[in-house]
């Protein structure tokens, strides 16, 4: 019995410190290679910690003439700004309707919300271009903004969560003369800031990672956003892998931060709605 | 809810549903119409409107005829199949590990999370650099223990395993993490009970964990062959189809013929093509889910 529980509890260990190698690795690899100088990326043995570190890759990815990475950068970080926040408002006063109202046709709407989450995203991505281009909206963040106002993961949560807000507040605060519109802005909202801030999350890591809409949409290198810039990093500088890395540094860097702050909310999101990042 | 008059009731409910209902209707409802409509059509958004020829079923016997169809699928299935069975394998294991109590557990989680919230562009990247046919760090631990390693992915027959490992390696957190909400949910007594009967760890695993968190692994399977068929960022940036065609898939060739080409009546008769499929594959796996589901009552 005891042999028994030390191979349990060795093989315990085994599994775990194996699974966290392979986690890590890969990370730890890219960035040992955006140190590195051009000829030491193809040294054999290979180096784990470089030589003689170099800067270079970064300095290199930041005066590239064809891709502004800095740009991308800001314009990543308002695309998330906007895709983060602009939805959440949507989600939330749809939200609202569904949980503290009755209409006609309300089950039927609901549902309809819920069938956008059955629909590949591949049948409705060539019509929507063909739309905001007859909207004269390509290579405009409206186009990459107005698709996602309908974000029905976010109504369904929150929809969830103002239906168990007591009608007792709401009928109070009328009582006093507040509109509906005040209602929702200082009550509603206030009270719903945990799944708000959990949503939120994770409608910024998605604006962040977005890369097939914005690739449709953004052809115009100006707008570009960070995953556009690397893919094309990627292709065009194929034998060039500390740029690469460099990049691909860059990019993962602002999502770690976000995580870091935030992972009690990340898990919580996980377990309750499902939502993927 | 009463609160408000009637009148200022129905006001506020319109503004309130207002912008998401603008967006659902149109980005989501409409186009299922649009699209099952240009997959009729022959239409190049470059060319004036006068061009656009209504071509009946021709773009779907086209896309039937040729190779395209059954190489692209083949693919996929090869894609589904590999990724599948080791993505459920690798969550379902780390998840049994996250339910143990051990130290640093907390780190180890964001450890095992990194990846996942990593962009698939970057993840592409950084693979395609490990699985380098020379200089991929991969190969050269191959080497190490005497196997010489393929050019992954400039290799027809090994550029899908690698993407697939890729994927593996980036999902397997996202879904230990709900693989392990069902573990916790697993009554204690029932390990108790069969520890007393005597029954291995393995049997334990067997009759107990694997029953009870079965409802679970379906509906990743089902997630999970619905978003496999649907395979598109890592393919795109890792091999972009290739080499030769051997990574091909749908979803990259719908976007290819709409983007590249400019072949939006084409592109659409693909895309209903797999949402058809897509339907057709859910259907059957809800059929089968009762040989191996078990539902507590």
């Amino acid at each position: 019995m005891r042999a028994d529980r030390i191979a349990s509890r060795t093989l315990f260990y085994l599994f775990l410190t194996a699974i966290a190698i392979a986690a890590l690795l890969p990370f730890l690899w890219m960035v040992s290679t955006s140190l590195k100088a051009r000829e030491a990326i193809f040294a054999i043995p290979i180096r784990w910690i470089p030589r003689e570190p170099s800067l270079e890759a970064y300095k290199a990815i930041f005066t590239l003439t064809n891709i502004n990475f800095i740009r991308a950068f800001i314009n990543s970080m308002q695309v998330a700004v906007l895709l983060t926040f602009l939805p959440l408002i949507t989600s939330a006063m749809a939200a609202f309707a569904f949980a503290k109202f009755n209409f006609k046709g309300k089950q039927v709407l609901f549902s309809a919300f819920l069938l956008t989450m059955m629909i590949p995203g591949t049948i409705t991505m060539i019509p929507n271009f063909i739309t905001l281009k007859t909207m004269r909206l390509l290579n405009t963040y409206t186009a990459l903004v107005l698709p996602s106002l309908c974000n029905s993961m976010g109504i369904f949560l929150m929809r969830q969560n103002f239906v168990k807000i007591h009608d007792e507040y709401l009928e109070a605060a009328v009582m006093d003369g507040a509109s509906l519109y005040r209602i929702f802005w200082t009550i509603i909202l206030p009270l719903a800031k945990p799944v708000l801030f959990t949503m939120g999350l994770f409608n910024f890591m998605g604006a962040w990672n977005n890369f097939l809409w914005p690739l449709i949409i953004l052809t115009d290198r100006k707008k570009w956003t960070l995953q556009l810039g690397l893919s094309n990093l990627g292709s065009n500088f194929y034998n060039y892998q500390h740029y690469q890395m460099a990049g691909a540094l860059i990019s993962i860097v602002p999502i770690i931060i976000v995580y870091l702050i935030s992972q009690r909310y990340v898990e919580q999101g996980l377990s309750t709605g499902g939502i993927k990042g | 809810m009463y609160i408000g008059g009637v009148r200022q009731k129905r006001v506020a409910i319109l503004l309130f549903l207002a912008p998401a209902v603008v967006a659902l209707v149109l980005f989501y409802l409409l186009p299922i119409a649009t699209s099952l409509v240009l997959s009729l059509l022959e239409y190049d958004p470059l060319r004036p409107v006068s061009d656009i020829k209504f071509v009946g079923l021709r773009n779907f016997i086209d896309y039937f005829k040729y190779q395209d169809m059954r190489d692209q699928y083949l693919h996929v299935l090869y894609y589904i199949g590999l990724y599948i069975p080791l993505v459920l394998a690798t969550s379902v294991l780390e998840a049994m590990l996250l339910n143990r109590t051990f130290k640093a557990k907390t780190l180890y989680k964001v450890l095992l999370y990194l990846p996942v919230i990593s962009s698939w562009v970057a993840v592409a990247l950084i693979w395609r650099w490990l699985l380098h046919g020379e200089y991929g760090i991969i190969n050269i631990m191959l080497r190490t223990i005497g196997i010489q390693g393929p050019s992954w992915l400039h290799n027809k027959s090994w550029a899908m395993p690698g993407v697939v490992m890729a994927a593996v390696w980036k999902d397997t957190g996202y879904y230990a993490l709900i693989v392990l909400a069902a573990l916790k949910g697993i009554d204690r007594n029932y390990y108790e009970a069969a520890r007393i009967d005597g029954a291995s760890a393995i049997k334990q695993f067997r009759f107990i964990t694997l029953p009870l968190v079965s409802p679970t692994i379906f509906l990743l399977l089902v997630i999970n062959i619905i978003a496999g068929f649907q395979v598109f960022e890592s393919i795109y940036v890792m091999t972009e189809g290739g080499p030769a065609g051997a990574t091909r898939v749908p979803v990259e060739q719908v976007y290819r013929n709409a983007f590249t080409y400019y072949k939006m009546g084409y592109a659409s008769a693909i895309a209903w093509v797999l949402g058809i499929v897509i339907i057709i594959a859910t259907i059957i796996q809800f059929r089968f889910e009762k040989l191996w589901v078990s539902y507590e009552s």
